[in-house]
């Protein structure tokens, strides 16, 4: 079996230390638009980053392949991709598969080579188990079973685009700005080594769910500890993944909607919770008890999204910068106010939240112009998914 | 027979500031000291000197001083003093060696070399004078999801116990010690917000009161067991086994069963309180789980059930057993765990330390998923804050408090627990003894203690960046080894220190 932390955290430390800067955008009205304020946004706190890492997720992209599985996958050797292919052709039915369309960048060296496939599961490959939880399969075996291959992301009319530069190196690299989305996340990456892999910049992502993250999740011992209980493998050994598979644990297999999901993330002090009224004082003091393992401690703001919905959150004592602003249609998140201000001067509101107030920003469904599949928080697939129970 | 015993200890006394005020020879249980009268001199039985420092701390003008005896036989690296003591021993009473307190060998501290975390640049470390830094923990079963939405996991829902420091007072039973002594850490606890623990003699009718701080104990004896005092009560523990004597049960003689502990044990005045080495209706695992439901029935499934071990070869195999028998809290006790009174030999040999037995019990929860369906208590030999919050890190949710609860209210840890006969008042039942511990100062001592070591944990939280005791639970990352071998660091679960 491969072993990603080879790639990802060469010196086997703890974790993955790093600083950032982080931007996202979401279209409200669930229109495509342009990436091309995030992009500046984004650049505009290039001092937030030294060049090792930038990554952009993108919902909305694929509209033509809206009920297919879009699957990015990076190759360092171009034997892998055979290998992934042969093992997708086995399992899925693919209905389009072709490179992603990058332009000669002189920032870029050493590209890998990045495909994508819009596929279905095939029938009579795993049928007892929801399509999701075989998309998840389908991960895991070609990031941990293949060699020199690595999923970017794996939802339906969504993609990640990272790599090793600026954010905005990569967005010119990856053509970015031929793409249309509703939500935009955008990632500029510190990290304190300096041997960098494509695979480990931001977005990280699993089916739909991205998590873009600033900050070092000082409880990640004891949160992936828990997580190990539920059947997660930490394979990148880094405190974002462990952000996406607690949102994935909570949310998708036990269907908590994502306001209880924050403040199990980053929950009000015992001393607040005590001065609030019942219910809501008793349902806290329980979350605490039952998910206080999952307590994300330490500096971080990260935004979290997934089709028709982005959560930005703080640590509860606020120790990275995060700020919001909405623009028109636009609701924007970011490091540091300048970068809303430059992409959109005029905000009808602006606001920096307190430590472990979300962000929630959900596209009103009853727009017309939306053609995204939004998925309700408790599906069908989610509630069947929850018998499967620690396939990933 | 003539002794070959030498004193242990021998006792210097400075005329020139002795008053003969005679405390020394009042304070004394063992009678080490003696007044004679027509010479106004005192005297010293240096062989009845346990070396509790009672005479020395009392004594107005410090006229005393107790040292270890220097007079040593040929060094020996093998037959050591102890070796050669123990011997003559036997051969003069021909029975078993009885000690009292814990483990007074030196057992690989592995405390000593594990080494904690703290922030640099990366991540912002917090100052607790300034910031907020929560240390309440919740003892009992988690469920593996909760939701307030969800009318069936609000059904699930398992009574939690809150604490608001990870410490509570060991089993420590009325008998053993005095009602002054449980009073004080009754009163401790109460004022503190944790619990002390009633050991197995029951809780004393004047105690009724601090019932919702108590943990009380269901053990082999079964001394002191009906509804009311199951009701009134935090936790119910079962007690199966001890750190300072695994395998083994008590036996506390009927002379030391005056009339309070004759009712509060409910045994006629006077007859042997007999515990057994087993509990004799628990043969198996599944034996255990009938007492624990049978206990669950008795509290209407409103308190959580402890049981308790001592950390043997198997403890994470038996302790997975536990929580799948229906154990909502279980606590292993290491083999430095205290005692008041046990065969030397077992308290000496057998048994594993809780370091070892803490990390393997925790992963081994972790690999079977069940981590959270019970709480983990760590027990025996806890010397300071330090000792604690690595015991947290390897996965602990709690200690248990007993030898440095007992030294807070005076205890030196002179081991002669065994005799009834205690100095300070704690470990005795003869009224003029046991009146020597104040309860209201005893009290403080005990709430002192547990405040100063509450401070210190904030201040290494806050020094690792986070601010809630769940983040550093379980969290090993937090901790690397010095001076360990391969195997020590794997079973720990840590890192070597660099790595």
């Amino acid at each position: 079996m491969k072993n990603l932390r080879t790639f990802n955290n060469p010196y086997r430390d703890d974790k993955v230390f790093e600083g950032c800067a982080i931007f996202a955008l979401l279209n409200q009205a669930g229109k495509n638009v342009s990436g091309e304020p995030v992009f500046r946004a984004i650049a505009n706190m290039r001092n937030r980053g030294n060049g090792l890492g930038g990554g952009f997720a993108v919902y909305g992209i694929y509209p033509e392949y809206a009920e297919h599985y879009a699957l990015h996958v990076m190759y360092d050797d171009p034997a892998a991709r055979e290998e992934v292919e042969c093992y997708l052709k086995d399992r899925f039915d693919i209905a389009e598969e072709e490179e992603v369309p990058t332009r000669k960048t002189p920032a870029v060296s050493h590209p890998p080579q990045v495909f994508r496939y819009f596929l279905k599961p095939r029938a009579g490959w795993m049928d007892d188990v929801t399509e999701d939880e075989r998309m998840i399969r389908a991960v895991m075996d070609i990031n941990t079973g293949i060699k020199d291959a690595f999923v970017f992301s794996s939802g339906k009319n969504m993609g990640v685009f990272k790599g090793v530069g600026h954010p905005e190196t990569m967005a010119e690299y990856f053509r970015l700005d031929e793409y249309r989305g509703y939500l935009w996340t955008a990632h500029s990456r510190f990290p304190t080594n300096s041997r960098a892999w494509w695979g480990g910049a931001h977005p990280f992502s699993i089916l739909d769910w991205t998590v873009i993250h600033n900050g070092e999740v000082s409880s990640y011992g004891i949160n992936r500890r828990y997580l190990e209980m539920f059947g997660y493998a930490c394979t990148l050994e880094t405190d974002t993944e462990v952000l996406a598979y607690i949102v994935d644990l909570l949310a998708r297999r036990q269907r908590l909607p994502m306001s209880l999901v924050t403040k199990i993330m980053a929950p009000p002090l015992w001393e607040e919770i005590e001065r609030m009224k019942e219910p809501e004082r008793s349902e806290l003091i329980k979350l605490r008890q039952v998910y206080g393992s999952l307590l994300v401690n330490g500096p971080f703001a990260v935004v979290i999204a997934h089709h028709g919905e982005m959560i930005g959150l703080n640590d509860r004592i606020r120790l990275r910068p995060m700020t919001a602003g909405i623009g028109g249609e636009n609701l924007y998140i970011s490091s540091e106010e300048a970068s809303i201000r430059l992409v959109c001067p005029e905000l009808d509101e602006f606001w920096s939240p307190q430590g472990g107030d979300p962000i929630v920003g959900k596209v009103k469904l009853e727009t017309p112009a939306l053609h995204v599949p939004v998925r309700p928080l408790v599906s069908d697939e989610d509630r069947a998914g929850l018998k499967v129970g620690g396939l990933i | 027979m003539k002794s070959y015993l030498p004193a242990e200890f021998i006792i210097e006394r400075n005329e020139d500031r002795c008053i003969r005020c005679l405390a020394c020879v009042r304070q004394c249980g063992f009678e080490t000291h003696v007044y004679d009268a027509e010479e106004d001199s005192l005297l010293s039985k240096e062989e009845l000197c346990v070396g509790c420092l009672r005479c020395v701390t009392i004594c107005p003008t410090r006229a005393l001083t107790v040292r270890t005896n220097p007079s040593e036989p040929r060094p020996n690296a093998n037959w050591t003093r102890e070796h050669l003591r123990d011997v003559a021993r036997q051969a003069e009473s021909g029975g078993v060696i009885l000690t009292g307190s814990g483990n007074d060998k030196p057992i690989r501290s592995y405390w000593d070399h594990l080494y904690l975390n703290a922030s640099q640049v990366t991540n912002p470390s917090i100052d607790p004078l300034r910031e907020p830094m929560e240390l309440r923990t919740y003892l009992g079963k988690k469920p593996d999801t909760f939701n307030p939405g969800d009318a069936k996991t609000r059904e699930s829902e398992c009574s939690n116990v809150r604490i608001e420091t990870p410490l509570l007072f060991s089993a420590m039973s009325f008998g053993a010690i005095s009602l002054q002594a449980m009073q004080s850490l009754a009163q401790a606890a109460s004022e503190y917000g944790t619990l002390f623990n009633t050991g197995e003699g029951g809780l004393p009718s004047e105690l009724v009161d601090y019932g919702k701080s108590a943990i009380v104990q269901c053990a082999s004896g079964r001394f002191g067991v009906n509804w009311e005092y199951l009701n009134n009560s935090a936790i119910v523990e079962i007690k199966i086994g001890q750190g300072a004597k695994p395998g083994i049960g008590g036996h506390l003689p009927g002379e030391k069963v005056l009339a309070k502990v004759a009712e509060t044990r409910m045994i006629p005045m006077g007859t042997d309180a007999l515990s057994p080495a087993p509990q004799h209706d628990i043969y198996s695992i599944e034996d255990l789980s009938m007492l624990i439901y049978a206990l669950k029935e008795a509290t209407n499934y409103r308190k959580p059930i402890s049981v308790k071990i001592a950390a043997v070869h198997n403890a994470a195999a038996i302790a997975t057993g536990m929580v799948r028998a229906g154990a909502d809290m279980i606590v292993i006790d290491g083999i430095r765990g205290g005692t008041g009174a046990a065969p030397k030999l077992i308290r000496d040999h057998v048994g594993i330390p809780i370091e070892l037995a803490l990390a393997a019990v925790d992963s081994r929860l972790r690999e079977e998923g069940i981590r959270n369906w019970a709480s983990l208590v760590a027990a025996g030999g806890f010397r300071s804050a330090a000792d604690v919050i690595k015991a947290i890190a390897l996965g602990a949710d709690a200690v248990y408090l007993g030898t440095a609860a007992l030294v807070a209210m005076g205890c030196t840890i002179c081991q002669k627990c065994y005799t009834g006969i205690c100095n300070w008042g704690i470990c005795t039942n003869r009224p003029e003894l046991a009146k020597r511990l104040n309860p209201d100062v005893a009290a403080r001592r005990l709430e002192n203690l547990l405040r100063a070591w509450s401070l210190e944990i904030k201040e290494i939280l806050g020094g690792m960046g986070v601010n809630a005791i769940e983040s550093l639970r379980g969290n090993r990352l937090q901790l690397r080894g010095v001076g360990l071998e391969e195997w020590e660091l794997r079973v720990l679960g840590v890192k070597g220190a660099g790595e």
